[in-house]
Formats: structure tokens, sequence, C-alpha cells
């Protein structure tokens, strides 16, 4: 692995953490796999939540298969160049 | 080690906002439903189909009884409460004494093949030009999980822990190829919201019921498959996979007529 590579973000999230309940539906429906899961953080109510990582499509994946509708899905005007 | 990106607030970048969190016509996103639970996915698919055709205005949604029924408080269209599985009923003294209205029933298996199946297949029978949307998740989640009529065999739930037993419960009803046979209908489809494409080909099919009803088709019915976490006693990120190889195994997702399709 190279230390540090250029990713291209398309869009980008606003994530409601305390709505969220921890189900993992956005882990597993994000298609470019930016979304993780905290470990041991968790927020209000107890309950895990998602992250994002660089890359981002702005897709709205996370945001249809969200039964909490935890996401706001926003799509950059130009894509932004991130190293991760 | 990955760095996350801030997701407090929106980007300071210029940038266009194309997912709200909830949909114009939900007014509180926040439910008691429990974590992974497929209805308000279903829900927000449904309003969001709704505000594409422009329809708030002149929409009614008749709601059954059910854990989805904690979102008949929170809509931005009008709201009216059947009792069990009468909504269909409910639905045709709507549509029948104000025929412009956009009369939408909102029900779940245990709700409209448990408890009222006749309501709604002599409603299909009838051919009155509503729309009966299906949450079908095989159990009854809000009075504790037990069996409905459209229980996959198989499928464990709190009446039937060792699975659905042929001889000791009998077979599911696959609703949707019944109504397809009945004359009055005019869209019959299933849809799932187990994962994302399939959440969009369902509004897809939701679109399509209400343009039955625009055009004073006949009745119209969609079924949308949908997860139960607590009631099929799995972990959450298990039951997109078990809902497609147990229950859209049977209840087979597509569309099953469309008299105004080819």
């Amino acid at each position: 692995m190279s230390d540090k590579e250029t990713v291209t973000t398309r869009g980008t999230l606003v994530i409601d953490v305390d709505a969220c309940k921890g189900c993992n539906l956005c882990i597993d429906a994000c298609p470019p796999g930016v979304l993780v899961m905290t470990d041991i953080e968790v927020n209000s109510r107890g309950y895990r939540y998602p992250q994002l990582l660089a890359g981002c499509t702005g897709c709205k994946a996370c945001s249809q298969i969200c039964p909490d509708f935890v996401f706001q899905v926003y799509k950059y005007d130009t894509p932004q160049e991130h190293t991760s | 080690m990955s760095t996350y990106l801030p997701t407090d607030n929106p980007p300071d970048e210029p940038s266009r906002l194309v997912d709200d969190f909830v949909p114009t016509l939900i007014d509180v996103g926040a439910h008691h439903l429990c974590p992974g639970c497929g209805e308000p996915i279903a829900m927000r698919c449904v309003m969001e189909a709704i505000d594409e055709r422009e329809l708030t205005a002149r929409s009614v949604a008749v709601f059954g009884i059910g854990c989805y029924t904690a979102f008949s408080n929170n809509l931005d269209i009008e709201v009216l409460q059947a009792l069990h599985g009468r909504a269909p009923s409910l639905a045709t003294g709507v549509k029948r004494s104000k025929p412009s209205t956009i009369v939408v029933t909102i029900q779940g298996d245990g709700d409209m093949v448990s408890e009222g199946l006749q309501e709604v297949l002599h409603a299909a029978a009838r051919g009155e030009n509503i729309t009966c949307i299906m949450l079908n998740n095989g159990v009854f989640g809000e009075t504790g999980g037990h069996m409905t009529a459209t229980t996959v065999l198989g499928q464990r739930t709190k009446t039937s822990l060792e699975g659905r037993d042929a001889a000791l419960h009998g077979r599911p009803i696959l609703l949707s190829s019944l109504l397809a046979q009945i004359d009055g209908t005019a869209f019959v489809a299933r849809g799932a919201v187990n994962s994302a494409g399939n959440v969009a080909r369902t509004k897809k099919l939701l679109l399509r019921a209400l343009t039955a009803q625009e055009q004073n088709a006949g009745f119209s019915f969609v079924e949308i498959l949908t997860m139960c976490p607590t009631g099929w006693f799995i972990e959450t990120e298990e039951a997109p996979d078990y809902l497609n190889d147990n229950l859209a195994a049977v209840h087979e997702p597509g569309v099953l007529k469309d008299v105004l399709g080819q």
C-alpha cells in the first residue's frame, strides 16, 4: 500500500448522528464503500453510527435505504480531491 | 489510518442538495420503529412518489393498523385511520364521494391478508379506482411478531419458532398473484426495499400505480417486501439478504399485471 492516495470525492453528507439506530443498512448499501461504523463511540441513544471517508459519489443510496432519515446528501459542483 | 470527513454541517464548497433527511411530505422523521425496519423506507418511497407527481393537495392516505401507523400523524397529506383490514372499504367511500381525490391505502400483510382479505379482494373485483399498498414482512410486527397469512414456509416467527410448516400452519397466500387474476385490477406489482436499487424500482412501480389511478384505469396494487429483523430473529445487517433468499423467493418481485402497458 502506498502512503498517500488521492481520492476524488463528488459528493458529501450531513449525518444526523443522534437519529441513527445503528442498523448498518447504509454500510452495505454504499456503492463506493465509504461509510464505516464507529467501533466504540456511540450517539446519545447508545447506538454506533456511520462516519464518512473520502470518495463519496453523492449517489443517495444511503439516504434512500436509511430507515431513520439520518442522511442529507450533497453533490459538489466541482469534484474535490482528498488524500487518504 | 483512515481520515473521516466532517459531516456535521453542509459543505462550504459550492454544491447542491440532492436528497434531504426526510422527504417534504414527512413532517417528523423520528419514529419508534426498530433499527433496520423496512417500513420507513417504504413510506419514504410512497411519499416521494406522491410528491413527484404533485398530487399532495388532493391525496388522501388511508392507514391500516400496524407499526407503520406510527406515520399517520407525521405526514403532510390527509390521513384517515381505518379499522383492522378495512382500509380498502374506507378508501372506496372516499373515492366514490370525491372522485378527484387520489386515494392510497397503506396496510401491512397482517392487516390486509390475515385480517381483511375480503375487503381488498372485493375492492379489486369492483374495480375501485384506488391504490392499495401492502408492506409485506411476513409477521405481525406491532403485536409481537407472530405469523401472518403471507409468512413463507420455513420462516421463523413468534408463533412458528421452528419455521412455518405447511402441515401445521398451512401455506402462504400470495396476494399479488391472486389480485392479478381479477378482472377489475389495472396494475399489480411487487417491489422490495432491501437494497437501494430495489428502492428505486419500487418507487417506479408506485408511480405507475398512481398513473393508473389518475387515468381511472381501475384498481391498482403495489406490494412492498420490507425487512423486520426483530420479527425474523436476525441481525439488522442480515435482513436484506434474508428477504432476498426467503420472502422474495416466494413472493417474487416484478410487475404482475399492467393493463396500461403492453
